[in-house]
């Protein structure tokens, strides 16, 4: 068990992370990585709201999740573990000594700058930068945005051929 | 817990209904169908939005319509989270999550446009909802025998 999925969703906790990849996966925790979440009570009130009472959910910012990324992963539950954007979750694979090995984009929505390269993946030139460098590193990156999708591929991602 | 606000108050728009997919849209087209009400909401669908987008259009929504009420499909879905953010604002927003077609139905028929009297009508609404959640048979094997 342990982790069993790294994804990067600018929603966070939602209904595909919760119920779509969740309850296949029978999730007993969830980290979600953000500086900023992690320094706010009411924003972890916020998401903490809609998961389901057997599942824990830890607040990490970038630093406390990959001083504990070992444990995460000793888990004897099944785990998701969260960013919101390619930057965040490049912050903790570059901590966490090569031990993340596969990261999924679940959901990187428009936003100024960004092209669309995905029906659910928008990139901008430096976020496709960053991610053809964690490829480079050996970490699998591949679109998927619930369990029952076929998993697209970085190359065609950013060859924007993944929705055919 | 009849309005009092007549034919007039029940054709604005108090409520946002948001969701999933088609969710919103789907479901307000069953409450048109059988009430001929379906104006009472607005819908909004979350595809293809970031959070900030979602609760942006809610936003904007709620001032269009002068709405006080959020419906949304999901307690974790980004809709409510949204709907949760803007309560922050807005103290007299109310949101109502895990809706369904009883909860809506009811809402139509009680209340009126005015914050007080739309919590109320959410209220009942909630519990008309949740009375209406039934599976049968009550329990396996107890179907009557044939």
């Amino acid at each position: 068990m342990g982790v069993e999925l790294y994804r990067i969703d600018d929603r966070l906790i939602h209904g595909q992370v919760v119920v779509g990849w969740g309850q296949p996966l029978d999730v007993g925790f969830i980290v979600l990585v953000d500086d900023e979440v992690a320094a706010s009570e009411w924003e972890q009130e916020l998401y903490r709201m809609g998961v389901p009472p057997g599942v824990d959910v830890f607040f990490e910012s970038v630093e406390t999740a990959a001083h504990d990324h070992d444990r995460f992963r000793g888990d004897e539950r099944a785990g998701i573990v969260l960013t919101g954007d390619i930057a965040t979750m490049t912050r903790l694979v570059d901590r966490a000594n090569g031990s993340i090995r596969a990261v999924n984009l679940g959901g990187i929505h428009h936003r100024a700058g960004r092209t669309q390269r995905l029906r659910y993946v928008f990139l901008t030139p430096d976020e496709e930068r960053q991610l053809r460098e964690l490829a480079r590193r050996g970490v699998a990156v591949t679109a998927q945005d619930v369990p029952a999708a076929r998993p697209v591929p970085l190359d065609d991602v950013l060859a924007g051929t993944g929705d055919s | 817990m009849n309005s009092e606000g007549g034919e007039a108050a029940a054709a604005s728009p108090r409520a946002i209904v948001a969701g999933h997919g088609d969710f919103a849209a789907g479901v307000i087209s069953a409450v048109a169908q059988i009430t001929g009400r379906g104006e009472v909401f607005v819908a909004m669908t979350n595809r293809g939005l970031a959070a900030e987008d979602i609760a942006k259009q809610m936003r904007d929504h709620l001032d269009a319509s002068g709405a006080h009420v959020v419906f949304t499909d999901l307690p974790a879905g980004s809709c409510t989270i949204a709907a949760r953010r803007l309560m922050r604002e807005r103290p007299d927003l109310v949101l109502v999550t895990g809706t369904n077609l009883a909860t809506l139905l009811d809402f139509v028929f009680n209340g009126d446009t005015s914050a007080e009297a739309a919590a109320l009508a959410a209220q009942h609404a909630v519990a008309r909802g949740r009375e209406s959640l039934v599976c049968l048979p009550s329990a396996p094997g107890a179907a009557s025998g044939r």
